[in-house]
């Protein structure tokens, strides 16, 4: 007889508000099974995983058509309490830990341990008090097992990007009756040597027993990592394939519905002599990512990647650069010396930003996708403004026809999936949101250009297009740009030069072509003590 | 059809509006006459109006609702007061009386806001403090403020202001009856609702300048407005200001409709309602339009009017102000729980 899968999708679907996200999705897990869930950007992956773990957008919205069963019982879940309780855990697409939490608080979230004492016998377990040793103990196993190294009484809002990640992750793990996993995108934050420490832990939980749903758009991880991959296109299972017999093209293949163009036309931009960006001693108080010391000169015209590993102060560097973090030291545009401290200074001179935080300083989720756009443009350059007829230009106001027309432009040339300028950006699939953001920031038309993880949560044919896009504003307009990247690949792939942070300094600068190696070096001394020749390297190439 | 009326309306306007509706189709049988129901609904509609005006900018800017609207009110009273202790009458007598008042909301506003900005996150408890406190301070103050006009002081003392003190020599009903007109009793104040319109019509404008655009950003994601490079603290004190400046002139335009300044406890008693009317309008703790205000008032102040006649009639004895408190609390409260839909 054979076994009865885990769990198994049954002609599920899902509209929101009159549009089709998910048509008639089948698909079965089996125990101990790592299936990978690949999709274009809006494709219907996360609305799919919020049906599973019964999240209240979905019941908001009307619903779901299907059924899912899990060992061989159809469920409906009303709430995510019911998901857990049956045994599923879910690391969403955006952190959901709570900041002014340490490290075991938020993986013990309400499983903490307990001190048992009378009042529990009278009232109830509320009233017992918390067993902070075994809790630490507990959250510490939970951390050993994904094989990384964070401290327990860490406060989650001081930790960098990658570690809240891991820190998520645990949590799911230390829920005893987890059965089923299911990772939105875990690895959208990690730099490559984290995301495999990441993928090791997944596949030793897997071999436990554990199932596993993995939704990456690193199709190389999800290559290696599953046992099977679901590929949807339009809200359609278009594929179901071993991992093995399928090749990356392939699956970038059946995910877009055409060839993946991934080579990119040689280099055409002028890289001048004249400095654009001068750094010196730049110091950032940014939490999680600290800059302690960072010089480096960026040329007019030039792309300039910096890379580096979490926590170690890539992000930081923009960030102080924009003043939206505090910082300190002498930055200066094209010879004139750049206030920190005040994001106000930095637009004004012409610099605009990408966030690598995109729903805390990315977006204004609740509005309209035109006001994201077109926002920044209206307060620091008074575009989109006109006045009103008959009294001239005594009073100017908002523009929405002008608005909407530069979004229309923006939503062809990213092609932004959504309804239409007027859609809400929370509403919005994670890359369509990341789109936005990047929109914003060419809609600013800036001198330089501060991006930080581009292609954050970006699919395969997106994400050509989108660095294909930096590149030809780069070489149109003679943009010189900064980008911020945890993928070195990505990096070596767009810029003209490389910078590596480690501990808060440059630890060295190379042409983007010379070979990984040499980063990887610059890399690992940024863990290790601090590498002297790359020290020297640095202070040469600038 | 009917279905997505109602999902726009939001089901709360639906079940009050059909209420309102059944008690003015049930107050013909019950002897209440609807042509003066119905004048008397919008007449409470335009004494208010501008006072829940007022709550818009601080919503929008993430400020919440302005539980400290009596300051804006004590600014207009102190510009209402002042412009009768000179003596001027008639419609530059209110002119004087809104020209006072808002440089003095402005004043008090900008203090008011420095202290919200100094307890962002708390903002609508310490507003309610704010309200409370500046009218028991200014308890005090109209003992004490040196008016002289035989009219506004006691009598006795020949110092100290009156309770209420009577415009009807001054500015009484000098917007209501511009243009107004009658038809057998009903009465319609066409000024009162010209000049709502008017504040209608700056705040719509006021939201669609690069301002009102960076106000609303602020409210929605302060973090997202700082780094496009916004001033978040001065777009919050912006709101502020501007919500007390439109309380003050709120106040006097119901007052000139009312006949009367009330004083001391008078402004007290004044926010509630007008937070109630814009939420049973659909707004809620971070999101307010004209619409919601509009809708709102009516709905709210069409009830105010209606239940108390209708009952009364039916019971044959007065208990109209028993009935108003019950119904106004009432809907104060189903307002309040009422969980902010997010409409598209
Ligand atoms: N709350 C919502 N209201 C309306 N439409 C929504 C909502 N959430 C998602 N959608 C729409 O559903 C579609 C699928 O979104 P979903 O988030 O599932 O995509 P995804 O496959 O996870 O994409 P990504 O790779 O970009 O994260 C998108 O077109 C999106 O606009
Ligand atoms: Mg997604």
């Amino acid at each position: 007889m054979p076994e009865v899968p885990l769990l198994k999708l049954e002609n599920v679907g899902k509209e929101y508000f009159g549009n089709r996200v998910l048509a008639k999705v089948d698909f079965s897990l089996n125990r101990g099974e790592i299936l990978g869930l690949v999709g274009e950007n809006g494709a219907g992956k996360s609305t799919l995983m919020n049906i599973l773990f019964g999240m209240p957008v979905i019941s908001g919205t009307g619903g779901y058509e299907g059924n899912i069963v899990l060992d061989g019982r159809v469920v409906r879940f009303n709430s995510p309490f019911d998901a857990l309780e049956a045994g599923i855990g879910m690391v969403h697409q955006e952190f959901s830990l709570i900041p002014g939490f340490s490290a075991a608080e938020n993986i013990l979230l309400n499983r903490e341990a307990l001190n048992g004492s009378i009042l529990e016998l009278v009232f109830s377990e509320r009233l017992n008090t918390l067993d902070r040793p075994a809790m630490r103990r507990r959250a510490a196993r939970a951390i050993q097992t994904l094989g990384v190294d964070i401290g327990v009484d860490t406060i989650a809002s001081e930790m960098p990007v990658g570690y809240k990640q891991f820190i998520e992750i645990a949590r799911e793990i230390d829920r005893t009756r987890t059965r089923l996993l299911v990772l939105d995108e875990p690895t959208a934050v990690l730099t490559e040597t984290e995301a495999r420490i990441l993928l090791d832990a997944l596949r030793k939980l897997a071999d436990g027993g554990i199932s596993i749903i993995f939704i990456s758009h690193r199709l190389q991880e999800v290559k290696s990592l599953c046992d099977k991959i679901v590929v949807l296109r339009d809200g359609n299972v278009i594929r179901e394939e071993s991992a093995r017999s399928a090749s990356i093209r392939d699956i970038a293949a059946w995910m877009v519905g055409r060839q993946v163009d991934d080579s990119r036309p040689p280099r055409t931009g002028k890289v001048s002599d004249e400095v654009a960006l001068s750094v010196r001693n730049l110091w950032v108080d940014m939490p999680g990512e600290t800059v302690r010391d960072a010089t480096f000169d960026v040329h007019r015209g030039e792309i300039f990647g910096i890379g580096g590993l979490a926590g170690q102060g890539k992000l930081g560097i923009p960030n102080g650069i924009m003043g939206l973090s505090p910082s300190g030291g002498e930055v200066a545009l094209f010879g004139k010396k750049i206030e920190l401290d005040t994001p106000r200074k930095a637009l004004d001179s012409g610099m605009a930003f990408v966030s690598e935080d995109r729903r805390g300083v990315g977006l204004l989720l609740s509005e309209r996708i035109d006001w994201n756009i077109a926002f920044t443009g209206m307060q620091v350059q008074n575009r989109f403004l006109r006045g009103i007829p008959g009294l001239g230009n005594l009073v100017r106001i908002r523009d929405d026809a002008a608005i909407a027309e530069e979004t229309e432009r923006y939503i062809r040339a990213l092609e932004i999936r959504c309804t239409g300028p007027g859609q809400r950006a929370v509403e919005l699939s994670g890359g369509n949101q990341q789109k936005i953001c990047l929109a914003k920031a060419f809609s600013m038309r800036p001198e330089l250009l501060l991006i930080c993880e581009p292609t954050r949560g970006i699919d395969v044919g997106a994400r050509e297009l989108v660095l294909n896009t930096l590149r030809r504003y780069n070489e149109e307009y003679g943009t010189t740009i900064l980008i911020t990247s945890s993928e070195l690949e990505e990096l070596r792939s767009v810029c003209d030069r490389v910078a590596i942070v480690g501990e808060g300094k440059i630890a060295g600068i190379l042409p983007a072509t010379s070979p990984a190696e040499r980063f990887g070096l610059l890399m690992m001394g940024a863990v290790g003590d601090g590498d002297e020749a790359a020290q020297r390297e640095a202070a040469g190439n600038a | 059809m009917l279905k997505k009326f109602i999902a726009t309306a939001g089901w709360p306007r639906v079940i009050i509006g059909l209420f309102l509706f059944a008690l003015f189709v049930a107050a013909p049988f019950v002897g209440v006459r609807i042509s003066t129901s119905l004048s008397d609904t919008l007449v409470r509609f335009g004494m208010n109006g501008v006072m829940v005006l007022a709550l818009i900018p601080m919503v929008q800017a993430g400020c919440g609702l302005n539980f400290g609207l009596p300051l804006g009110i004590i600014a207009g009273l102190l510009g209402a007061t002042t412009s009768i202790e000179l003596g001027v009458r008639g419609a530059l007598g209110f002119a004087v009386a809104v020209g006072l008042s808002v440089p003095i909301a402005a004043v008090l506003g900008y203090g008011y806001g420095q202290l919200l900005n100094r307890v962002k996150g708390d903002e609508m408890m310490i507003a309610t403090y704010v309200g409370f406190s500046s009218v028991a301070f200014m308890c005090m103050a109209w003992l004490l403020l040196p008016y002289k006009n035989p009219t506004m002081v006691w009598g006795y003392q020949g110092s100290g202001l009156r309770t209420t003190i009577s415009v009807n020599e001054y500015w009484f009903h000098i917007l209501s009856d511009f243009f107004s007109f009658k038809i057998g009793t009903f009465y319609f104040p066409t000024g009162m609702f010209l000049f709502f319109g008017f504040m209608s019509l700056l705040m719509w404008l006021f939201m669609k300048t690069k301002t009102g655009t960076a106000m609303t950003a602020v409210g929605s994601n302060p973090e997202f407005a700082r780094a496009s490079g916004v001033n978040v603290d001065r777009m919050r004190i912006v709101s502020v200001v501007l919500s007390t400046i439109f309380g003050a002139i709120g106040i006097l335009v119901y007052q000139q409709s009312f006949g009367f300044i009330q004083l001391y406890m008078g402004p007290f008693y004044m926010a509630l309602p007008a937070v109630a009317a814009i939420l049973l309008g659909g707004a809620s703790v971070n999101r307010a339009t004209i619409f919601n205000v509009a809708v709102g008032t009516f709905l709210f102040q069409g009830i105010l009017t209606m239940t108390p006649s209708v009952i009364n009639s039916v019971l044959k004895t007065d208990m109209s102000e028993v009935i108003r408190i019950i119904v106004s609390n009432g809907m104060i409260l189903y307002a309040l729980t009422r969980k902010a839909q997010v409409k598209r």
